[in-house]
């Protein structure tokens, strides 16, 4: 391997890391906030990549109608409860099945009827982008509704089995909104840059740049503003936060809405540079929480330096060992469990 | 596990058996023979998963990784080295029980998510290891392995090996079914609970969860072993991460709780696997995988409608749990010697106990001697309970010192602790909710039964273990008859009124034969005469030389009881003596009754 060789695979290697650095950090807050590991994160990824390659496509993408269908299932989940719910006054009356129909009918019925319209005009990519993440986006809360809401105060263990539910019904969901077939979206960014002789790649650039940029909003988001405190509030305390006045279940929908949006912003950045197809959403979400594990769930400075790892090995082996990629960087689970079980001697017990 | 003689499933089940055994005799298609096959294949993992899911509150989805590991390990050997498919077998569970080794040994201290990613992604791992490696045969895997056959009987036909699978899954059903309701398997149970009651009780936790592990593991790599000569081939895609999660599935589905409940779930999946590829695809069209949105589907409902699956419904009827019963008559257990009246006991020194910029305990010194009742009273959030956590190393102590018997113990694992004779209650009753009270009481007396882990798990499972189980069941008996639930053995635990949790706790306590003993409350939810009956048998333990620590809100039944009385008010010790000194100790009436 010379040097060029080298730095092009850690220029990749970097631009990957970035991408699992953001799901990382979407994985740590979901689990921060609500104890959920959340697998499907990967799907986020994905449904978001190939919605937009469709819509570049000037039609209307199939997962419109998922949207559609899964929030007239959530409306009825949210009429039967307040039916069988004997306290109605306690719990708002009618007001909350007003703001469930807003949510889970009007929203999506709006989302369909813009990307509808607009998929016959001329469009400039931002345009696309905004349409798919607004498409796939809105399906976060509701997924929340359906699938973790009811089991809030579930044994860990089973909320690790839902989660590996919804994974499926997502991947098998996939399969039958996009087909079979991988696909990738226009570039957006086919210029390059060169620093000192070394060529870098203008996909690369704008992924560090999103990364960076994406991370100091979140900081600034936890930091100063009220549903970012509120968040955080119930990531160290849910039982005091509750006491204040903040819901687990609206903390819960706000932390997976801002985990998937996450996921959906890496969807368009990767969309030009991998060919994704319905699985791929498995890969990049595990390796997302190989990188966390290694924060332990807690810490975001240490799952975006797993990230980075993880993203740099994938790198480099693809290079050495291609065949092997996947079970080098799957392998990496156990030195790096082994680093937790160092780090964190107080994790005992701890269940 | 839940079991009980006489119960009206039992027709229904005597069928079931015997449609398994009779099956092949019959003239039925060669189909159904197959599906039996896959039944009796998958109920062998899901049997693992029932340790693991149902018993010991721990979560793999890679056990299809196993799975393969198994079958990978007999197809190289016998294609390629040309072993028998015997050793096959043999090494197969070699690397298999390396592998999740391994992986337990990397989890085993870590929280149970931990465990469920890193089977996930060891899984991943191992699947692209058989994809990708040359010498597996990459995609296309290995395939003209040799049937089984022993003393030159072939087992070549598939009726054949009908009887080798379900013959594998009887032994494999009664060997869980042993092992879970003896010694090793109450412990593994136990874990269901957290780390903190068993590790309180002399328990490894962290060592029995990686047997667990491992043993589960091996179940998988059977099934492969199996499976890879039923086939006569492997390939990587039985293998995946979507295997993986659907023996978790039908081990949910049909009841992680029960040996039953993983053979009906395995039934169940085949069933519904086959009506989902055939019957999906023609009522809603197109050539799309339908079965893997319906499968996550139904997985989510059961989880919440239905989380101990569907065994239970039909095993209803429930209300007694005598999978471990209590002989009448056994050999008693060996007793540790009693240290001599007055000889001191316990020794604090300025124990210190800072959570952040909080003292929850401060400088705290005393000591007990043999045959003495020590009572630690004081306001709610004096910090009685956490000097119990740190006596006992439930949590770890930031200053000062405590020597049992003359050494040291600060600090040691809570486990170790017990070990040297100290026993505890919690101040919330930590019983198993769905065990019998005897199987409860009996896992206090774990560290007196054989200490060699293996060896136990073989005889638990073979039920060679008979007279220990016989010994230590006895003597559980005979404390619960002590504490006045003789009635109450084959109940399930979480049934007790909370008052008789509490004596239940007692009982655990002494079955693991302890010389010091410290109780939290112990009185709370007593009714009168019961009171009466818990103080008598303190004053028995006492005469015997036992010392007792006892924290308590109940002043009138401490005082005529205790021999001294310890006072803590805001993490300090503010009084001590006998209790008509402390009832007339001026600080004592300050933080109790305010100035």
């Amino acid at each position: 391997m010379n040097p060029t060789v080298a730095l092009l695979l850690a220029q990749d290697g970097i631009a990957t890391g970035a991408i699992y650095a953001l799901l990382a950090m979407a994985l740590v807050l979901v689990f921060a906030v609500t104890k959920i590991p959340f697998i499907p994160i990967g799907e986020f990824v994905v449904y978001t990549a190939l919605t937009l390659v469709v819509i570049q496509a000037n039609q209307v993408p199939r997962t419109v109608w998922l949207l559609i269908a899964a929030g007239c299932i959530a409306f009825i989940t949210d009429i039967v409860a307040f039916v069988r719910e004997r306290d109605r006054a306690a719990s708002g009356g009618i007001a909350p099945l007003w703001l469930s129909a807003a949510q889970n009918l009007l929203l999506p019925a709006v989302i369909a009827a813009i990307v509808t319209m607009l998929s016959q005009q001329p469009r400039i990519m931002p345009v696309d982008m905004l349409m798919a993440v607004l498409i796939v986006v809105p399906l976060a809360p509701i997924i929340y509704r359906l699938a973790y809401q009811p089991l809030v105060s579930a044994n860990p263990l089973v909320l690790f089995m839902v989660s590996i539910a919804v994974h499926f019904v997502m991947v098998g969901l996939g399969l039958n909104l996009f087909g079979p077939d991988g696909d990738r979206a226009e570039p957006y960014a086919d210029w390059q840059l060169e620093l000192s002789g070394q060529i870098v790649r203008g996909q690369v650039v704008m992924v560090l740049v999103a990364a960076v940029v994406l991370m100091v909003i979140l900081y600034l988001f936890f930091a100063r503003t009220v549903p970012g405190k509120a968040l955080r509030a119930v990531a160290v305390n849910r039982i005091g936060a509750q006491l204040v006045g903040i819901g687990t279940a609206t903390s819960g929908k706000l932390a997976i809405t801002l985990a998937c949006l996450i996921a959906a912003l890496c969807g368009l950045l990767i969309s030009p540079g991998v060919t994704l197809n319905y699985l791929s959403g498995e890969l990049i979400g595990l390796k997302g929480f190989v990188a966390a594990v290694l924060g332990g769930f807690v810490s975001y400075p240490l799952a975006v330096a797993g990230a980075f790892v993880v993203g740099l090995l994938e790198s480099y082996t693809s290079f050495w060992a291609s065949a092997l990629k996947e079970v080098i960087v799957f392998s990496m689970i156990i030195p790096i469990l082994l680093l937790r079980t160092f780090a964190s001697r107080s994790d005992m017990g701890e269940h | 596990m839940k079991d009980q003689r006489f119960l009206p499933f039992q027709v229904p089940l005597i069928a079931a058996i015997a449609l398994i055994v009779l099956l092949p005799l019959a003239p039925v298609a060669s189909a159904w023979i197959t599906s039996f096959n896959y039944i009796g294949l998958f109920a062998l993992v899901a049997l693992g998963l029932v340790l693991l899911i149902g018993s010991a509150n721990m979560l793999s989805f890679g056990q299809a990784a196993f799975v393969g590991l198994g079958a990978y390990t007999t197809a190289l050997a016998t294609t390629l080295a040309g072993l028998s498919p015997w050793i096959g077998l043999v090494l197969g569970w070699l690397v298999t029980g390396i592998a999740a080794y391994l992986v337990g040994l990397v989890t085993r201290r870590l929280s149970g998510h931990y465990l469920a990613i890193a089977t996930m992604a060891v899984g991943m791992a191992i699947y692209f290891a058989f994809a990708n490696l040359e010498i597996l045969g990459k995609n296309d895997g290995l395939n003209a392995l040799p049937h089984l056959s022993i003393f030159g009987f072939s087992f070549e036909k598939s009726e054949r090996m009908y009887y080798v699978i379900w013959g594998a899954v009887a032994l494999a059903a009664l060997g869980v079914r042993n092992l879970l309701s003896s010694r090793v398997g109450r412990a593994m149970r136990s874990l269901a609970l957290g780390d903190t009651m068993p590790e309180a009780h002399g328990i490894d936790t962290a060592r029995l969860k990686v047997l667990t592990f491992v043993l589960a593991a091996l179940l998988a790599s059977t099934s492969g072993w199996l499976y890879a000569h039923l086939q006569r081939a492997v390939s990587p895609i039985p293998f995946g991460l979507t295997h993986g999660t659907e023996y978790v599935f039908m081990t949910v589905l049909g009841g992680a709780m029960s040996v039953w409940g993983a053979i009906l779930g395995a039934g169940l999946f085949v069933l519904l696997d086959d009506v989902l590829r055939n019957l999906l695809p023609r009522l809603i069209g197109g050539d799309a995988h339908y079965e893997l949105v319906a499968l996550g589907v139904m997985l989510i409902i059961i989880l919440q409608r239905a989380r101990d699956g569907l065994w239970p419904f039909l095993a209803r009827q429930i209300t007694e749990y005598r999978l471990a019963e209590a002989p009448a008559q056994a050999p008693a257990l060996p007793v540790r010697p009693k240290p001599a009246h007055g000889e001191q006991v316990l020794d604090v020194r300025g124990l210190q106990k800072r959570f952040g910029g909080l003292v929850a305990v401060n400088d705290v010194s005393f000591d007990i001697k043999a045959g003495e009742i020590v009572a630690l009273i004081g306001p709610n959030g004096a910090g009685k309970s956490t000097t119990f956590d740190l006596i006992t190393s439930v949590q770890s102590l930031s200053a000062g010192d405590v020597s049992f018997r003359g050494a040291s113990i600060t600090n040691l694992p809570s486990r170790t602790v017990f070990s040297r004779g100290i026993g505890r209650t919690f101040q919330h009753a930590n019983l198993l909710p769905n065990m019998s009270v005897l199987e409860n009481v009996a896992l206090g007396a774990h560290l007196r039964g054989d200490p060699h882990m293996i060896g136990n798990v073989l005889a638990s499972a073979s039920r060679l273990n008979r007279q220990e189980e016989d010994k230590l069941l006895h003597e559980a008996a005979r404390q619960l008859e002590r504490v006045g639930l003789k009635d109450n053995l084959y109940m399930a635990a979480g049934n007790l009124a909370l008052g008789q949790q509490r004596l239940a706790e007692i009982a655990r306590a002494l079955s693991g034969d302890p010389i010091l003993l410290l109780l939290d409350e112990p009185a709370a939810g007593l009714r009168y005469f019961e009171k009466t009956a818990l103080s008598s048998l303190l004053r028995q333990l006492r005469s015997e030389g036992m010392s007792i620590l006892l924290v308590e809100h109940d002043m009138e039944f401490l005082m005529e009881l205790a021999d001294r009385v310890i006072v803590m008010d805001f993490g300090s010790l503010i009084a001590s003596g006998t209790p008509e000194q402390v009832q007339s100790d001026p600080a004592v009436r300050r933080a109790y009754l305010g100035d």
